[in-house]
C-alpha cells in the first residue's frame, strides 16, 4: 500500500515537472495585467493589439491583458486577485491610487526595479507633469500610460450660427459667459456649455479651482485646501454657469451622456478627457474645435489618466519582465499609435516627436492641445485614503450645483471630514 | 455493527451534508467573519488591524450619510413595493382572461424582468438625459421646459422608484398569474350565478385567496429594494450629494472604494440584521392572518 502510493506520488511528481519544463520552454514568464477603459470606444482592442506585439517580439514572454472595466473596478479586481493568492505583476491603475497601493503594500517603486544607466533615464523621459501623480517620498511607483487632461470642445458650427468667430474659442472666463450666452438658446435646444459633474466631479474642479489659482491639495497627499476662499469662489463660478448666468443647466450633469449632449449638439461647448478626442472625432456631424481651459486668473487643468504600477508579489524575473513590458507599451512610437487610436496623449516629449503623431498633429491640430496645455497643470487629487476625500469633495461640489447648501458651508465640510482623515498621516 | 437507529441517523446527516457545507462556506461563514472583522480596525503596513470592539457602530450612528441612505432605503421601499404590487395584480387579471393576444401580452409584461439591471439602468439613463433623452424630446412636443431628472435632489429618487416598478412588477405578475389559476373556477361561476360583481368578486374571493402569494411577493419586494443596487453604478452613482444612495451602494462604496472594510463590515451586519428582523416580523404578523389552503 505504502510502495503504491508512493509510485503514485512520484508520478504525479514527474508528470508535473514535465508540465513545469515544457511550459518553461514555451514562455519562460507569464505576466498577468489588469488595465481599464474609463473612455467610450473599442479600446480593449487597441491594448490587446500591442500587447500581443510585444509578445511576437518576446517569444520567452508571456502576457495575459484582463480587461477589468473602470478605474475602480480594475483597482478592486487587481487588488482581489493579489489578495487571493492569484498571480497578478502589473496593472493599470488609476494615477491617483498611488498613495493607497503604497500603504497596502501592494506596489515597488520602479527605482528597485531599473537596474541600467539607460534604464534610469527612461525614467526621465516622461513629461514631468505627468509624474507627478506617480512619484510619491522621493520614489517613482507609477509610469504615465493613458493619460489625460481636460480639453474644451466646441462646436463651430454652432459658433457661427451664433456671429461668433469659430476660431477664437473663449480664453477667460468672462470671455466663457459672454460667448455662452450668445451660444444658449431662449427654447432650451442648445446649451451654452456643459461641465459634467457626477463620475468624476472633483477632477474637473480641479481645474477651476487652479484656474482661480488654487491647488486642492499639497504634495505629500496629506492636507487638503477645500476651505480656502479661493476654492470656494471657483465653485461659485462654476454654480453661477447654471443659476446666474444661465449658459449651463442647473443640477448634475452626467458625465455618461455629456459625449451624446455634444454630438446631438444639446450643448455647444463641453469639458471632457481628451480620452474621448477620438470618440468625438468619429461621431460630430458638424465641425468642431477643440482648446484649452479657458483662464480665470491664470490657465489650469488637472491631469488624469491610468498609470502602470508594479505589484510588490511579482518575482525578480516577473518584475524584470514587467518593466520590459512597460517599456515597450510606453515607447514613443506606441505611444503615439495609442494616441492616435484614442485621444489620449503622447507621453514623452519623444512620442510628439516621431512621425506618426507629427504627422497626425499636422493634419488634425486639436490632437496636441492637450500636450499644449500642459504647461498649465497639475496633480489629479490624491490623497491618503483618496477614495474617502474625494467622495467628500465630490458630494459638496453636487450639493452646491443643486443648490442644497453653499460653496462655502459645503466645502468646510468637506475639509472638515478630510481634516478628521488625513490628521493620522501628517 | 450499527444499529437500525444510528444507520439511519447517519443516512441523514449524509444527505444533509451537501447542503450543510454550502449554506456553511457561503452564508454561514461570510456572515460570521463579516461580524468579526467589523470589531477590528483596518489593517495597513502603516497601522496593523487591532480590537475596536464595537466603535464602527458607533461611528455608523453618528454618519449622517448612513442616515441619509437608510431613510433612502425606506423611501424607496415605501414608494415601489404598494406600486408594483399593485400593478402585478392588475396585470395578472388582465392577462388571466382569454383575450386575443393573451401570450404577446404576457410576454410583454415579463420583458423587463428579463432584461439585466445594468441593461435596463442603461436604457432609462437616455430616458432621462436631459434635452436628448426620450421624457425631454414627448415633454418638448407640448412645449414643457426639459427637466433634469436624475440631476436634481428631489427627482432623481422618485424617477429611480419609477425604473424599479417597471423592473419589477413583471416578475410579481408572474407569482399572481399562478395564483390566480389555482383559484377553481366553480368560484367565479358561483359568484356569478349569486350576482356578484366583479369587484365584489375580486375582493371578497381572489384577493383573500391570493394572500398567500402576496406574502411571498411583499417580502420579495422589500428584500429586492435593498438587494438592487446595479442601476445606480450607471445611472447616479449614488448621486447627487447621495440623493439616491441605498444602503448597499454605500457598503460597496465603503468596502471597495474607500477600502475600508471594517465599517463596511459593521454596514453589513446592520444590513443583514435590519433584514433578518423583517423577515421574521412578516412571516410572525402577516402569516397568522394569511389563509393556506
Amino acid at each position: 500500500m505504502k510502495k503504491q502510493l508512493r509510485k503514485v506520488s512520484l508520478g504525479v511528481a514527474a508528470a508535473l515537472g514535465m508540465a513545469l519544463s515544457s511550459s518553461l520552454a514555451w514562455a519562460a514568464t507569464e505576466l498577468n495585467m489588469y488595465y481599464p477603459v474609463a473612455v467610450g470606444g473599442p479600446l480593449t482592442k487597441v491594448v490587446d493589439g500591442m500587447v500581443s506585439n510585444f509578445m511576437a517580439e518576446n517569444p520567452d514572454i508571456k502576457v495575459n491583458a484582463i480587461y477589468a472595466g473602470n478605474y475602480n473596478d480594475a483597482r478592486i479586481k487587481a487588488l482581489a486577485a493579489l489578495e487571493s493568492g492569484q498571480p497578478a505583476q502589473l496593472s493599470v491603475m488609476f494615477s491617483i491610487d498611488l498613495n493607497e497601493l503604497r500603504e497596502l503594500d501592494a506596489i515597488v517603486p520602479f527605482d528597485e526595479v531599473v537596474s541600467t544607466d539607460e534604464e534610469r533615464a527612461w525614467l526621465k523621459s516622461f513629461y514631468p507633469s505627468l509624474m507627478e501623480n506617480g512619484t510619491s517620498v522621493g520614489k517613482t511607483w507609477g509610469i504615465p500610460f493613458q493619460r489625460s487632461t481636460i480639453v474644451m470642445y466646441y462646436n463651430k458650427d454652432a459658433f457661427k450660427a451664433a456671429g461668433l468667430d469659430p476660431e477664437s474659442p473663449p480664453q477667460s472666463w468672462n470671455e466663457l459667459v459672454e460667448k455662452g450666452k450668445k451660444l444658449t438658446k431662449a427654447d432650451g435646444s442648445q446649451w451654452g456649455m456643459m461641465i459634467p459633474s457626477t463620475g468624476y466631479p472633483y477632477w474637473m474642479f480641479g481645474a477651476l479651482a487652479m484656474q482661480n489659482g488654487e491647488v486642492l491639495m499639497n504634495g505629500s497627499g496629506d492636507t487638503t485646501y477645500f476651505n480656502k476662499p479661493g476654492v470656494a469662489q471657483a465653485l461659485n463660478f462654476w454654480k453661477d454657469l447654471g443659476s446666474k448666468h444661465k449658459v449651463m443647466p442647473e443640477g448634475t450633469i452626467e458625465w455618461g451622456t455629456l459625449r451624446k449632449n455634444f454630438l446631438e449638439e444639446k450643448t455647444a461647448i463641453m469639458w471632457h478627457s481628451t480620452g474621448n478626442l477620438t470618440a468625438v472625432k468619429k461621431g460630430a456631424k458638424f465641425d468642431f474645435g477643440v482648446a484649452m481651459l479657458p483662464a480665470g486668473k491664470r490657465r489650469g487643468t488637472p491631469t488624469g489618466g491610468g498609470n502602470f504600477y508594479i505589484f510588490k508579489k511579482a518575482s525578480d524575473n516577473e518584475r524584470a519582465a514587467s518593466l520590459k513590458l512597460i517599456r515597450f507599451m510606453t515607447d514613443p512610437e506606441r505611444s503615439a499609435s495609442w494616441s492616435v487610436a484614442t485621444g489620449y496623449m503622447g507621453i514623452s516629449p519623444a512620442s510628439y516627436e516621431t512621425d506618426k503623431l507629427k504627422s497626425y498633429v499636422k493634419e488634425f491640430p486639436p490632437a496636441a492641445v492637450a500636450r499644449d496645455q500642459l504647461e498649465f497643470a497639475t496633480a489629479e487629487l490624491a490623497t491618503y485614503q483618496a477614495g474617502r476625500i474625494r467622495k467628500s469633495l465630490d458630494d459638496a461640489i453636487q450639493a452646491t450645483l443643486i443648490g442644497s447648501k453653499t460653496a462655502e458651508e459645503a466645502l468646510g465640510e468637506a475639509q472638515s471630514t478630510a481634516e478628521k482623515i488625513l490628521k493620522s498621516y501628517r | 455493527m450499527l444499529t437500525i437507529n444510528q444507520k439511519r441517523n447517519l443516512q441523514g446527516w449524509a444527505l444533509f451534508a451537501p447542503a450543510a457545507f454550502l449554506l456553511i462556506a457561503f452564508t454561514h461563514y461570510p456572515t460570521v467573519a463579516t461580524f468579526f472583522k467589523s470589531l477590528f480596525s483596518n489593517n495597513s503596513i502603516i497601522r496593523p488591524s487591532r480590537f475596536t470592539g464595537f466603535e464602527s457602530y458607533q461611528n455608523l450612528l453618528n454618519d449622517p450619510i448612513f442616515w441619509k441612505v437608510f431613510t433612502n432605503n425606506m423611501w424607496l421601499a415605501l414608494g415601489t413595493i404598494p406600486t408594483s404590487i399593485g400593478l402585478a395584480i392588475v396585470m395578472a387579471l388582465i392577462v388571466n382572461k382569454a383575450i386575443p393576444g393573451r401570450s404577446f401580452l404576457r410576454i410583454a409584461y415579463f420583458t423587463p424582468t428579463m432584461l439585466p439591471m445594468i441593461a435596463v439602468a442603461n436604457i432609462w439613463l437616455f430616458f432621462y438625459a436631459p434635452g436628448i433623452g426620450l421624457l425631454d424630446q414627448i415633454a418638448e412636443i407640448f412645449g414643457i421646459e426639459s427637466h433634469n431628472w436624475l440631476g436634481s435632489t428631489s427627482t432623481v429618487l422618485p424617477a429611480i422608484m419609477v425604473m424599479t416598478v417597471w423592473k419589477e412588477a413583471g416578475f410579481f405578475m408572474i407569482f399572481y398569474l399562478a395564483g390566480l389559476q389555482t383559484i377553481s373556477p366553480e368560484l367565479g361561476e358561483a359568484a356569478e350565478l349569486e350576482g356578484s360583481s366583479r369587484w365584489n368578486y375580486f375582493w371578497r374571493v381572489q384577493f383573500p385567496l391570493l394572500l398567500p402569494t402576496t406574502l411571498f411577493v411583499l417580502i420579495n419586494a422589500f428584500l429586492n429594494s435593498f438587494k438592487l443596487v446595479d442601476h445606480l453604478f450607471v445611472l447616479t452613482k449614488g448621486g447627487p450629494d447621495n440623493a439616491s444612495n441605498l444602503i448597499l451602494y454605500y457598503i460597496y462604496e465603503t468596502a471597495f472604494s474607500f477600502l475600508d472594510i471594517s465599517y463596511a463590515s459593521a454596514l453589513t451586519v446592520f444590513l443583514l440584521f435590519l433584514l433578518a428582523i423583517t423577515a421574521l416580523a412578516q412571516f410572525y404578523f402577516v402569516d397568522k392572518r394569511v389563509h393556506y389552503r
